[in-house]
């Protein structure tokens, strides 16, 4: 691939290892991405529900969702459009905390996670057990903002960042892999940012 | 159905370049075999120096997809690594990496009434729709409100104002006009028949754009949203 003319680094390079490749940090700023209206649905009418593919379906009331026992992420998130933002801190339950009590069954191999405004994303099970993926409504210990996904936000901070639905409703187990909503159109159905996963065909 | 890989990394040549406005670069570019685009989609720009370091940022297509070259609008961002450069140093010549089309949901099918509800830079994605409705014979189909802060510091105002948009400024008193964003009764009889209303711009105005297609009466699932740039807070 060409050098292109006259351009340097002009950020510093960052802490070895930290940044996928590709990607920026953007310091302070925390970019707004989505496709679709925020929804105005007040938080204390908010429900989860974990389905399909699990012994015992289950719905949680916003009340019932906070009362879990905590469980925080400290750490670095990455969006596809290139941006990275370091040291967050997001606060909610593990997913490991909501299946425990669903009880998948030994087809569920895949989610489909669900927003209240109909947006999916689609994610291995084993992406969202052992530690590695919460459904948060803390960041940085102030309620999460509407615009970054509050009430209620998947966060799995290991994979793109549009992997972790904003306004998440539903968890729904699978045996097969179904693509959500980006996935359908054009985005990678894993989305590892270490590998540069963005697209289709990455 | 699976979905078609996106297309690889290739070559663009800057053709012409020129400042729409102070803050704003437009870049017009050849790329050999250059597939189809829909109005709406937009192609990464990636800049790569002597060590390797690359930065790549998404721009929307300016565009209609029969059109010989592919145009870009690029604002100038404060400490913008890629937009300053764009802006400052690339030159009529340069030869660019770009990866596109990308974006299967912000687009318009040329057949659906729609509406552009647009601010800022926001405005290029209509710009597109707007040129493929012309190419089409279809501008019955597609109606633009755009909102600029004022006529010379919104690109393309010209060309919308051509197109018949309706066009809001909130820092200018044009024509009688008391500066501002639309207001629900303005914007009310354009929202009339849409089936799709595309909403783009900054953080802030997208929230704005989608309150006010909502209290004009517009059904949540037929607002799509393009948001760019820090939430400001």
């Amino acid at each position: 691939m060409p050098v292109t003319r006259g351009f340097q680094r002009r950020r510093p390079e960052p802490e070895r290892g930290r940044l996928p490749p590709g990607q920026y940090d953007t310091g302070s700023s925390w970019p707004v991405l989505t496709a679709e209206a925020t929804p105005q649905q007040p938080a204390e009418a908010w429900q989860l529900t974990v389905d399909g593919l699990v012994d015992s379906p289950h719905t949680w009331s916003w009340s019932e969702i906070r009362a879990f026992p905590g469980s925080t992420y400290v750490g670095d998130i990455h969006c596809v459009t290139t941006w990275s933002k370091f040291d967050m801190t997001f606060s909610g339950v593990s997913v490991d905390d909501l299946l425990e009590v669903a009880s998948p069954t030994d087809e569920a191999a895949y989610v489909l996670a669900h927003s209240v405004t109909g947006y999916t994303t689609n994610l291995p099970l084993a992406d969202v057990t052992g530690g590695k993926a919460w459904v948060v409504w803390e960041v940085d210990g102030k309620p999460l903002p509407r615009q970054h996904g509050g009430p209620l936000r998947l966060l799995v901070p290991h994979l793109y960042f549009w992997k972790s639905a904003k306004w998440v409703s539903r968890l729904k187990l699978m045996a097969e892999d179904r693509a959500g909503f980006w996935e359908q159109n054009g985005y990678h159905d894993r989305g590892d940012p270490w590998l540069e996963q963005r697209y289709q065909g990455d | 159905m699976a979905p078609a890989p996106l297309a690889a990394w290739t070559d663009g040549r800057i053709i012409e370049k020129d400042h729409p406005t102070a803050h704003t670069v437009r870049l017009r570019m050849h790329v050999d075999d250059r597939p189809f685009h829909l109005p709406g989609q937009h192609y990464l720009i990636r800049l790569r120096a002597p060590d390797g370091y690359t930065a790549q940022r998404s721009y929307s297509v300016a565009s209609d997809s029969d059109d010989p070259l592919l145009e870009f609008l690029v604002e100038r961002q404060p400490d913008g690594e890629v937009s300053e450069f764009l802006a400052d140093v690339a030159e009529v010549g340069d030869v660019l990496e770009l990866r596109g089309p990308i974006g299967r949901w912000f687009v318009w099918d040329g057949r659906t009434p729609a509406l552009c509800l647009v601010g800022g830079t926001g405005v290029v994605p209509a710009v597109a729709m707007a040129r493929t409705a012309r190419r089409l014979g279809r501008t019955d189909l597609l109606r633009i409100a755009a909102v600029g802060r004022a006529p010379d510091e919104l690109a393309y105002a010209p060309e919308l104002q051509r197109y018949g948009a309706d066009l809001a400024w909130t820092r200018a008193d044009v024509d009688g006009r008391a500066p501002g964003a639309f207001t629900a009764d303005e914007l009310a009889p354009l929202v009339e028949g849409v089936g799709i209303a595309y909403a783009c711009g900054s953080a802030r105005f997208a929230s704005y754009a989608e309150e006010l297609l909502l209290a004009c009466g517009l059904d949540a699932s037929s607002i799509r949203v393009e948001r760019f740039g820090p939430t400001g807070d």
